[in-house]
């Protein structure tokens, strides 16, 4: 109780104190009611201390005690993440049900991981052994994975292991080993450790280039707008064109170890599906549950907003935890737009001068300290682990020249725009095949995308000039290659999201499938007229779409990819 | 004991600011004036000065006058003798009878937690095809209506609000002329639901500080029946009435604006009363149906770009109609699949076929030459929009989707469709093309129940 509460405002409180105040430091405000809500320092003038509170500020009054900290915002990291339903400050919500009931109690803090479940620990460092920060002390298994129980990150300089737990069973708060600094000093430690979130958690020898590919079983994305493990991308978009859909998608299929899903200020709806969901569908990779292999960050639009900053540096910090194991791990945040706004509302009420659409003048380069935790490392022992940070936009009504958008892609390898039209037209997914890029390596021969790239260019072309010149005043060949970029379109680019066949393609398909598109769209008709010209391409479309639905050599699959390579073989004149 | 205060040291817009001691953020207060008490609202505590927003408006509050604090925040009284009553944005009464008494609670309870909510994946039917066959209602969903002055949005709003089918519909009105008010009731009173019914109504004419009371009574009463195990249907309107008081109030406090005026936090303050609609675990549900004018069309303006963000999907209302393109109902997909097996097949088709319709619709404007296909479309949209589109139709959705296959055998190939073959084999009308297959009578717009 070592400062008293001068000012209140919304969810920003100031705290007047005689003794020492650290930026970004942990401080509890005390309710009358005895409640200790949970804040952060953010700016200290004089002996001010201005504090971001994680809680409705309802009730505080001025004079009310206030316990600043030394410790910054951290999450534990510990075995038992895993599964778990977080909310942005890493309080297990299911936990927080048990206690509260239907709605959420300011004031009520969970510890995050279970501490009396036992995990089985296999010792792999031996007493005498030299080791350092980030080293393996031992291992235990979590879910299908193994998990390292590794030196806590934050201490310095090397050990000597004097002692080390045996195999058998321990809870995350037992003591596995005592390390011996050079100076002889002792250190305990657990099972568990903290990391403060907003600090970058790397212990590893480099960073590597990001070069192979993450299937997302998305065609778009995957042949023409790839991702690759340890890279960056953004789904900008406007409300209602499928951002949350694809998402979900992604973090159903993505070929990764670890999905850390960060719900940031959006609908608490759509969390529930995913919570609802998950432990039923089956990972395809392994045969378990999803939910084995996500952790879920909600921190819906009506919680507190300042959680809503600190839930994707959590999600962040977990990701980098789960990438110190050798792991290959995909963050989805959702939306980054309700982060970059909490920002905003957070410098209002702090006064500060306001930048473009009033958000901070220190927007871009937060997020581009945010997006740089991604990347895929080589740690310590020469195994490789993977971040990949993947955020979806919410750009006001829709247009792209807003600050958050653009500072964005500044710093990202890839651009998912989704476009209004497209979804509209219900051409989903709605990723707009011109305007989007990817700087990234997918599975598609660069070459042969480039082809199919200029025709859909071409198509789009030519669609422009008709609606000036009309079909009548268009060339048969430029017709035709409307025709061919529409059928790209129809059957590669779009995708029946909530069909078990088509929602999720995986790579062999696609490239597959893509070869025989691109046949399709070389082909050099010889068209009697455009009637005839759309009846044949309806015709393959129609054929092509069907193919999609048929799962991988079904009868279904081998009957209607003959009749697709008899169409190619008689360019359509026999069929 | 009641202590006051009586340094009223500004009064600026809604705003006065008071010396007082021991007061708590958010808590309510009563200021003594000349006119009778007003009640206040704590927005903000510094050192001594306590900034409070007057909900009838600081008109005639001057500096002599004294202040007590309740030391407890806005609170509604909740009871089943709120059913059939009409009151004003403060909770009193606006129809001549007495004081609701019931228990009192707060408002503005904290968020539901996630893991407790229900998935929702109970459709709720209207009887208008362009929701339940192409954007399906779901029960504890939040959706707006997206219209502008002029449109019929009130009533469509009202006609849901009776064919939907709940135990309980709370009317939040903003900003209503008295007229609109006058004619929800009557809807109301002809529907003979008032008795399950509660309004809370704000007209243009009242203070503005009490349009922002509007949203929270509204979904503080409703939550309190939905843990009581009943379906509550809430309607709002009109949501950027609610969100220019928002504007006003923010602007007094000499917030910085962020976009044509609103405040920084206009998401998060939509986002706390849209949220608040939720089907509970082992309880029962809240719906939440707003109403958004959009000022000049424009739904990039802040209001409905909020809102979008928002909500799960919108309606567009343009032209007397829900227009397909834009409108979209995110809970579809949970209820859609579990109706009939054509029905998601259906759906996109028709809105597929109508896109395409336009198009050529579009070069017939400019007078090019319309193609075999393209008069086959411009044939479709002509039926399509008499047939479905129209907000007179009144059908059950078997009957809809039905409509639709006959529509689409009238004017097209099974594969000219793109639906699956599979589907298309099972429901396409064995007649074909045959265009006296379909009854060419009008539909009676009746008020049938779901």
């Amino acid at each position: 109780m070592n400062a008293r509460i001068v000012a209140v405002y919304g969810n920003l409180v100031v705290a007047e104190t005689d003794g020492r105040v650290v930026q970004n430091s942990v401080a509890h405000c005390v309710h009358s009611n005895g409640t200790r809500l949970l804040s952060e320092v953010i700016r200290v003038r004089g002996q001010l201390a201005d504090l971001q509170v994680f809680e409705e500020t309802r009730g505080l009054k001025i004079g009310d005690p206030v316990e600043l900290q030394d410790e910054m915002l951290s999450v534990v990291l510990a075995p038992g993440l895993l599964g778990q339903i977080y909310d942005g400050l890493q309080n297990p919500l299911p936990e927080v049900a048990k206690e509260a009931g239907f709605f959420l109690k300011p004031g009520l803090y969970i510890h995050g991981v279970s501490t009396t479940q036992s995990w089985e620990f296999a010792p792999k460092a031996a007493v005498g052994d030299t080791v350092e920060a980030g080293d393996t002390l031992g291992t235990v298994p979590e879910g299908i994975f193994t998990h390292r129980i590794m030196v806590p990150f934050g201490w310095q300089g090397a050990f000597k292991v004097e002692k080390i737990a045996g195999t058998g069973s321990y809870k995350v708060a037992d003591e596995i080993a005592v390390l011996v600094d050079s100076d002889g000093n002792r250190r305990t430690a657990t099972m568990q450790q903290n990391w403060p979130v907003k600090r970058p958690l790397d212990v590893s020898r480099r960073r590597l280039l990001p070069d192979e590919p993450m299937v997302t079983r998305v065609r778009i994305i995957d042949s023409m707008f790839p991702i690759v493990r340890g890279g960056t991308y953004c789904i900008p978009g406007p409300f209602g064109a499928g951002k949350t859909v694809l998402q979900q998608i992604t973090a159903r299929n993505a070929d990764v170890d670890i999905v850390i899903i960060a719900a940031c200020g959006e609908r608490a709806g759509e969390i529930v599906e995913t919570l609802r969901d998950f432990p039923e569908l089956t990972d395809p990779r392994t045969g378990r549950s999803l939910m084995e292999r996500t952790i879920i960050i909600a921190n819906t639009s009506a919680m507190p907003v300042a959680a809503r900053e600190a839930s994707v540096y959590t999600a962040a910090t977990l990701g980098e935890y789960y990438r110190q194991m050798g792991l290959n791990v995909l963050m989805l945040a959702d939306s980054t737009s309700r982060w970059a706004q909490a920002m905003r509302e957070l410098s209002g009420r702090l006064e500060e001068i306001p930048g473009e659409e009033a958000f901070p003048a220190y927007l871009e380069s937060r997020i581009a300290a945010f997006y740089e935790r991604a990347g895929i490392l080589e740690l310590r022992d020469g195994t490789k682990g993977s971040l990949t940070i993947g955020g979806t936009v919410s750009p006001a009504g829709g247009n792209f020249e807003e600050p958050v958008t653009q500072g964005t892609l500044k710093v990202v390898g890839a651009f998912h725009g989704l476009s209004r039209a497209r979804s509209d037209a219900r051409r989903y997914p709605a990723i707009d095949p011109l305007d989007s890029w990817s700087k990234y390596r997918g599975i598609i021969e660069p070459a042969d995308m480039a082809k199919m790239r200029k025709v859909l260019v071409h198509g789009n072309e030519v669609q422009q000039m008709m609606t000036v010149v009309g079909e009548e005043g268009t060339s048969i060949e430029d017709f035709t290659a409307a025709l061919k970029a529409d059928f790209f379109d129809n059957c590669y680019l779009q995708q029946n999201a909530f069909d078990d066949v088509d929602g999720a393609s995986p790579a062999e398909r696609q490239q597959f499938a893509f070869a025989k598109v691109a046949e399709v769209a070389g082909l050099d008709f010889d068209f009697q007229d455009k009637a005839e010209a759309r009846r044949k391409m309806v015709e393959v479309t129609d054929l092509f779409r069907n193919w999609n639905y048929a799962p991988t050599d079904s009868d279904e699959y081998r009957r209607l990819l003959s009749e697709i390579d008899k169409f190619i073989a008689t360019k359509g004149r026999d069929s | 004991m009641r202590k006051y205060f009586d340094s009223i040291r500004r009064i600026a817009g809604n705003v006065v600011t008071v010396n007082a001691s021991d007061v708590g953020y958010d808590e309510l207060a009563v200021i003594d004036s000349a006119h009778g008490d007003s009640f206040a609202q704590v927005i903000r505590l510094e050192g001594q000065q306590v900034s409070l927003q007057v909900f009838a408006g600081s008109q005639g509050v001057s500096n002599n006058d004294r202040v007590r604090f309740l030391h407890r925040p806005m609170q509604a009284p909740f009871s089943e003798d709120l059913l059939g009553r009409v009151l004003d944005g403060s909770g009193r009464p606006r129809d001549g009878r007495g004081e609701v008494t019931g228990e009192m609670i707060d408002l503005g309870s904290p968020p539901v937690n996630p893991v407790k909510r229900h998935m929702p994946d109970k459709m709720v039917h209207t009887g208008i095809p362009m929701i339940d066959v192409f954007n399906s209602l779901v029960e504890s969903q939040k959706i707006p209506i997206f219209s502008v002055a002029g449109e019929p949005y009130n009533e469509l709003l009202a006609r849901i609000g009776l064919q939907a089918n709940a135990d309980i519909i709370i009317l939040g009105g903003m900003g209503l002329r008295h007229d609109d008010y006058l004619k929800f009731r009557q809807t109301f009173e002809d529907g003979g639901v008032l008795g399950r019914a509660i309004l809370f109504i704000h007209t243009a004419a009242d203070p503005v500080v009490e349009c922002l009371l509007v949203p929270d009574l509204c979904l503080a009463v409703g939550e309190q029946f939905a843990l009581q195990g009943k379906r509550v249907l809430v309607l709002l309107s009109d949501m950027t009435a609610f969100s220019d008081s928002l504007k006003e109030i923010s602007i007094v406090m000499e917030q910085i604006p962020s976009n044509r005026g609103y405040p920084g936090d206009l998401y998060t303050q939509l986002a706390k009363r849209y949220e608040k609609a939720v089907d509970f675990e082992g309880a029962g549900s809240m719906t939440v149906l707003a109403c958004v004018t959009m000022p000049g069309d424009d739904v990039t303006h802040p209001v409905p770009d909020n809102t979008g963000y928002i909500t799960e999907g919108q309606f567009y209302l343009r032209n007397g109609r829900i227009e397909p393109f834009g409108s979209l109902s995110r809970l579809k997909q949970q209820v859609n699949g579990k109706t009939r097996g054509d029905h998601r097949a259906i759906m996109d088709a028709c809105i597929q076929l109508y896109a395409l319709c336009r198009e050529s619709r579009e070069k017939r404007d400019m007078g090019f030459e319309m193609s075999a296909w393209d008069r086959k479309l411009l044939k479709y949209g002509n039926l399509f929009e008499q047939r479905i589109m129209d907000l007179s139709v009144n059908i059950p959705l078997f009957d809809a989707l039905d409509r639709c296959w006959s529509i689409l055998a009238e004017c097209f190939e099974p594969a000219e469709t793109g639906i699956r073959r599979s589907i298309v084999e099972e429901h396409w009308p064995a007649s074909g093309n045959g265009a006296e297959t379909e009854p060419a009578q009008e539909e009676e717009p009746a008020v049938a129940g779901s």
